[in-house]
């Protein structure tokens, strides 16, 4: 076996490829909607919530939540109707395993949903996906309409008497609806702003109901967990972070595209191994973890565990599973530059330290990249990045300045050479 | 915009065409994206008589249509050209290259992102990351996916689309 395969631990990706994805009796024959059966059929859900609890699932969506807890606080909560939304809004840059999941195994996602519902007795879900993503929303809608005639969706489903069904929603483009509860105001036909937290979805959600919001490979988890139980999940991966992670590989690497390894495999190994190395025979310079809002890793750190707290220690994050790898030909100051103008254009607009802090980031690394910023504006650029952190309303303006504080960090030579007095930087 | 407008001035057939994917949506509550999405598929953007005339329909104030509509990148309010260029800027297809492509589109259209060539054949517009950066830089025309970009691969695509007056709109 070559090191591209042999670093990889296909759980959530099991089936992709390898079924026809608009065919449910090849799911089915594969083991598929055995673990719906047993959750509904054998399980009280309080013991299914216990199950992922057990088994230590965190949220694949970014946040890292643990995903038994987040079941618990729904199931708990006073309210009726409740709501299970699978979150497929996907808008990361650099990430593409939610459509490569839906597209290659939508049944999966729909059984997660399902087991979801009857833990925490919700009897509607929606499935919210990315405006562009055509194909995968022709996918499910097919998924779901063989669903709903095997008897896995709607009144009684496998004749346990717990009655659950799914309606798609499209976006239309816009990156912040990916955060949960923008989501859910697009949903409700509003301008996708995001809300003051708490209340917390899981209290007063959709439309104020309790809510459970999970990633698509968050769900696509639950079958194998309740199939083969927490302590099996549990071998996979690290303590805190147990089970796989399907990353994306892009940017300066010989194999880009979807892997999937044990958490806690190193950048090291990703890069190097799964993806073969830098290709043109360059050097391998940063990686960003965690999409546009993650952090820049120098080729000191090559040697970190990819998990949720590992990246954390290091000011980064696991993020969506996004990995951009950027060879020495390009310029930090650039590359950043790419990621102010991807926030500028995002922010929702509804708190003015993410309206405004986005736009004077953009203009600050530019006038860093033209060449006329003196030191006092990077002493600027990183005192407005420590406001965002701590002022923004949402996760979009808290972690826009991640890129920009990392590699202040770890690249700093690079700002500096572009200072229009370069003698004052020397001095400092 | 005038919110006070009550008859907007939409042919009777448009009107048709709203109020049928109005009623595709009358179980649903609070559909008022899938039928601005809906509405923009039929008719390619979304007039300010359409607006009026959805937001009377629905009962819903008229500038929360119009802010809903206006916030979304991929709805309209001003008509498009045949063929939406939407190249991909995001971060890993600018590793690979994304300027210089987004240059040659302009250079071989002669317009800005956000403009429609004179001829109403071309709008070009950038998107943010496409999923498809395994072949990045990438960009879309219409529906179709191109990848692994250079300025002459996307001088000949859109001298074929250029050429091909009647293919069909997205
Ligand atoms: C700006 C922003 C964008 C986000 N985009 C996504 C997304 O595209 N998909 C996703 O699953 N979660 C996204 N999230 C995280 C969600 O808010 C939420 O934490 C997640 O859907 C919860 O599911 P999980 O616990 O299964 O990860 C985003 C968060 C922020 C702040
Ligand atoms: S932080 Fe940005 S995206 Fe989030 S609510 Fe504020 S303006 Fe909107």
């Amino acid at each position: 076996m070559n090191s591209y395969l042999r670093s990889q631990k296909r759980v959530v990706l099991r089936n992709c490829g390898q079924i026809d994805p608009n065919s449910i009796e090849e799911y089915i024959s594969s083991g598929g909607y055995r673990a719906l059966k047993r959750a509904l059929l054998e399980m009280e859900p309080a013991a299914v919530v216990q199950t992922v609890k057990d088994s230590g699932l965190r949220g694949r969506g970014g946040a890292g939540f643990p995903t038994g807890l987040k079941w618990e606080f729904a199931a708990k909560a006073e309210g009726d109707p409740k709501f299970v939304i699978c979150n497929a809004d996907e808008g990361e840059p650099g990430t593409f395993k939610d459509r490569l999941i839906l597209e290659g195994d939508p049944h999966c996602v729909i059984e997660g949903m399902v087991i979801a519902a009857y833990a925490v007795g919700a009897s509607k879900g929606y499935l919210y996906i990315r405006g562009e993503y055509g194909q995968s929303y022709e996918t499910i809608t097919n998924a779901l309409k063989q669903a709903r005639s095997a008897g896995f969706l709607g009144n009684d489903i496998a004749g346990s008497g717990f009655g659950f069904d799914i309606v798609v929603r499209s976006g239309a483009g816009a990156y912040v609806c990916g955060e949960e509860t923008a989501l859910m105001e697009s949903i409700e036909g509003k301008r996708g702003e995001s809300r003051v937290k708490p209340p917390y979805p899981t209290d007063k959600g959709l439309w104020g109901y309790p809510t459970v919001i999970n990633n698509v490979e968050t769900l696509a988890n639950i079958p194998p967990i309740i199939e083969n139980g927490a302590d099996w999940f549990r071998q996979i991966g690290t303590p805190t972070s147990p089970g796989t992670k399907v990353f994306t590989l892009t940017g300066d690497v010989m194999n880009r595209g979807l892997v999937e390894v044990p958490m806690g495999t190193t950048l090291r190994t990703l890069v190097f191994d799964v993806g073969g190395g830098i290709p043109r025979g360059r050097k391998f310079k940063m990686a960003q973890t965690g999409g546009s809002s993650g952090g820049c890793l120098p080729a000191s750190l090559l040697d970190i565990p990819l998990d949720f707290d590992s990246l954390r220690e290091v000011d980064s994050s696991l993020g969506s599973g996004a990995l951009l790898i950027v060879d020495d030909s390009h310029c930090i100051v650039d590359v950043v530059k790419s990621f102010m103008h991807f926030f500028e254009h995002e922010s929702c607009g509804k708190c003015t330290p993410c309206r405004e802090g986005t736009y004077r980031l953009a203009r600050l690394v530019e006038k860093i990249e033209d060449e006329e910023a003196t030191l006092a504006d990077l002493d600027v650029l990183s005192r407005l990045c420590r406001v965002m952190e701590r002022s923004c309303l949402c996760g979009l303006g808290q972690a826009a300045p991640k890129p920009v504080l990392t590699t202040l960090k770890y690249f700093k030579e690079e700002y500096l050479v572009h200072l229009r007095d370069q003698a004052a930087s020397k001095g400092a | 915009m005038n919110a006070c407008s009550t008859a907007p001035t939409l042919s009777t057939e448009t009107d048709k065409q709203i109020d049928r994917v109005i009623e595709e949506y009358k179980d649903e509550p609070s559909p008022l994206l899938e039928i601005l999405n809906e509405v923009q598929h039929i008719f390619g953007y979304l007039s300010d008589d359409m607006l009026i005339a959805i937001s009377e329909k629905l009962s819903i104030p008229t500038s929360q249509v119009y802010g809903v509509a206006t916030f979304y990148s991929l709805l309209s309010t001003r008509p498009k050209g045949k063929h939406i260029i939407r190249v991909c800027e995001s971060a890993p297809c600018h590793v690979m290259g994304s300027e210089s492509v987004l240059r040659a589109v302009k250079d071989e259209l002669g317009i800005d992102l956000g403009e429609t060539t004179p001829d109403g054949l071309f709008t070009l517009e950038s998107t943010s990351c496409l999923g498809i950066c395994s072949v990045g830089p990438a960009m879309m025309v219409n529906d179709r996916v191109f990848g692994n970009l250079t300025r002459e691969k996307v001088r000949l695509i859109l001298r074929r689309y250029a050429k091909d007056k009647e293919a069909s709109v997205s």
